[in-house]
């Protein structure tokens, strides 16, 4: 039974990996103790979705024998084509299972003092960095059995820091790319914009094998004081897949979050993305689009947490349901006791394009605090008959204007992502999954 | 291009089992102008919502052709394609789409595969229709009629017309919420459009919209069908003395759709 397997990574197994990897002892130790306490603490419980059938243990290694792909060249066309042409690319990372194999870094970018490195470089070089904020405020170890496992396994992923004052004008870009489904996907991004600076970073989560796996997804973003982050994502994992993904942000005093994040995994999903809009006058606008089909299960949470005073939080979700697909989509708006003047509005939209599908839009509104103003809009429906009418009257099939609504539908994401190669292959992702 | 005849017979139209027209008759032919008036409740819209294929009416008589093909048997999109034309009352909007995209996907829809509408040749296309219409230029990248204004969708409606370039158009209330400017603007629009090839129904309360685009033919719309017909001069005379001659004339004491004695 596969769920005995996840304990096959005892102690030891945890340890000499470690040591292999040259990781410090701090690091080995947060990892020992996560492995020992996972056993006790429980599953996450996203609102709405039972995970007690769900498998997150799929797989039998967590680290890789891949060696670094020498040539861009000699990447295969779906992962480059997800960066775009060589030339184009101004700072890129793209691992597969966890190992590097490509890494472009901009020359300005370390002239700037900014790090733009895979996990497993800035554990070795940024050690006091990672210590400071690896599973720490935003995600903690402690919380439930996957970040627990998350923590003892991490095995890839990105660390980004921009010091203070420093802005990147260029969108850097990861690539996390499954290819072997027995090496489970631990894969973890930490961001750190320190204060007055700016980034924008995108992500592609991409697999092609159907085959049962794994992934325990994390992301801590801790944003300094009027610093700017803009985070574009694109989940697409195959159907054999089952996530766990969870995204955080820690915005302090004037500091901005923007998430645009394409859910477009093909198995079952568990994501939430969370803002914690601490400091005063802070502002956070998380927008997600997802297209469910087959049978797959999915549950979304995105919660906006207002702190400080001032603070804005806004929340946006559009989802289309088709086949037999089932989602969740859980909106949650809280106001925390002194976030006073605070705002926070959520709009979640769910388009039924099969009888057989299943979406449950789920707003909640937390607020405990008075001098505040928040609002929520939720609905979940066909496509409007008057919508095809006006579109068909113009000489569009009914196809064709099906196309364009859902396509419509899910641009405010699309429109988000900043980098072009990107973009075109979300919309070639929907496509794809619509039709 | 030659003209196009728009031929509706005894068009009886339901809406949830309440008949609403009850047989209609009209032929429009390439280079008339056509408009109808009348009082609100008459079945005017609904008229002409049925005729291009709208999903909550049901033709439980009659026929319409053009040119001799049976339009009720098309699809709507294969009415629009055939090169008929319907500006809406209340125009849908739809996010994340622009203004410009949906045009485009129209005129393509209309062209054969392989044949679409080269990307200059469309813009200039747009900018001086735009142009025409008194529009901004914004107007193109903003989502379909998405946060318009009463007055923006109309000239959005406008604007597809002259895109598309249909053979028969119907223009439903085409100037209700128009300023007198807007209304200038919008029918010289429609006047551009003039000409042989081109058919037009106007449906309309008011005479005014017919200063600006003088009809060939105007008739009057009560209790679901044409009851009385003549030239530009009766709708001047609908403007100075109102309907109630014509219900006098005709014996009719309400004009509402399921109110005749």
């Amino acid at each position: 039974m596969a769920v005995e397997t996840k304990w096959a990574f005892d102690r030891e197994t945890v340890k000499s990996w470690s040591e292999k990897r040259n990781e410090p002892t701090w690091l080995q130790e947060k990892r020992l103790e996560a492995l020992t306490n996972a056993a006790s603490l429980p599953m996450p419980k996203p609102d709405k979705t039972k995970l007690t059938r769900w498998n997150f243990s799929t797989f039998e290694n967590i680290d890789s024998d891949q060696r670094a792909i020498e040539s861009y060249s000699d990447l295969p066309g779906d992962v480059a084509r997800l960066a775009g042409e060589e030339s184009k690319v101004n700072s890129a990372i793209i691992q597969r299972d966890g190992k590097v194999a490509h890494k472009k870094v901009a020359e300005e970018l370390k002239e700037k003092g900014v790090i733009f490195t895979d996990f497993e470089t800035a554990v070795n070089e940024h050690s006091d960095l990672l210590e400071k904020y690896f599973m720490g405020e935003a995600v903690r170890s402690d919380e439930n059995q996957l970040t627990a496992l998350h923590t003892a396994l991490v095995n890839g992923g990105i660390f980004l820091y921009v010091p203070k004052n420093v802005e990147v004008e260029v969108p850097l870009q990861a690539i996390f790319w499954q290819d072997d489904v027995k090496v489970g996907l631990f894969n973890h991004v930490l961001i750190v914009a320190e204060d007055q600076s700016r980034v924008t970073y995108v992500e592609n989560y991409v697999s092609f094998e159907k085959e049962k796996a794994a992934a325990n997804i994390v992301t801590e973003v801790y944003v300094g004081q009027g610093a700017e982050v803009k985070y574009g994502a694109v989940d697409n994992l195959e159907s054999g897949v089952t996530s766990y993904i969870v995204r955080r942000a820690h915005v302090q005093k004037d500091g901005r979050i923007e998430w645009a994040l394409g859910q477009m995994n093909e198995g079952s999903t568990i994501s939430e993305n969370t803002t914690h809009l601490l400091g005063d006058g802070s502002y956070g606008d998380t927008k997600t689009v997802t297209v469910g089909r087959g049978d797959q299960v999915q549950n979304f949470t995105s919660n906006m947490v207002g702190h400080g005073k001032h603070s804005e939080g806004y929340i946006l979700t559009h989802g289309v349901m088709k086949d037999e697909a089932s989602a969740i989509f859980n909106g949650i708006n809280k106001i925390e006791k002194g976030g006073t003047k605070a705002h926070s509005e959520q709009t979640g939209r769910v388009l039924m394009l099969s009888s057989k599908a299943r979406g449950d839009a789920n707003p909640i509104l937390l607020i405990d605090e008075d001098d505040v103003t928040a609002g929520h809009a939720a609905s979940v429906g066909k496509i409007d008959p008057m919508q095809m009418f006006y579109m068909q009257s113009r000489g569009l099939s009914k196809l064709e204007a099906e196309r364009l609504i859902i396509h419509g539908f899910l641009e405010p994401v699309v429109g988000e992502l900043p980098v072009e190669a990107v973009k075109e292959r979300l919309s070639e992702v929907i496509e794809r999954k619509v039709y | 291009m030659t003209a196009s005849t728009l031929t509706i017979k005894d068009l009886h139209v339901e809406i949830e089992g309440k008949e609403i027209v009850k047989g209609f008759n009209l032929e429009i032919s390439g280079g008339e102008i056509h408009a109808i008036m009348g009082p609100n409740g008459t079945g005017k819209s609904t008229l002409a919502s049925a005729i291009m294929g709208h999903p909550s009416y049901e033709i439980t008589k009659g026929s319409v052709s053009l040119d001799g093909e049976d339009v009720l048997e098309m699809e709507v999109d294969e009415r629009a394609r055939a090169g008929m034309f319907l500006a809406m009352q209340y125009p849908s909007e739809v996010t994340g789409v622009t203004t410009s995209d949906f045009l485009r996907t129209a005129i393509n829809a209309h062209r054969e595969e392989g044949d679409e509408i080269p990307l200059m040749k469309f813009i200039k296309k747009m900018d001086k229709n735009m142009e025409t219409l008194d529009m901004n230029e914004q107007f193109s990248t903003r989502y379909l009629n998405e946060g318009f204004s009463g007055g923006e969708k109309k000239r959005n409606e406008i604007l597809q017309l002259l895109m598309l370039e249909p053979k028969i158009a119907i223009l439903d209330e085409i100037d209700s919420g128009l300023d007198i400017d807007a209304l200038k603007v919008v029918s010289n629009g429609i006047n551009n459009m003039r000409g042989e090839s081109f058919g037009c129904l106007i449906i309309t309360h008011y005479q005014r919209l017919l200063n600006y685009i003088t009809p060939d033919h105007v008739h009057v719309m009560m209790q679901g069908r044409i009851v009385k017909s003549g030239d530009a001069s009766l709708a001047q005379r609908l403007e100075a003395e109102g309907y109630d001659w014509i219900k006098e004339e005709l014996g009719i004491e309400d004009e509402r759709v399921g109110q005749e004695a």
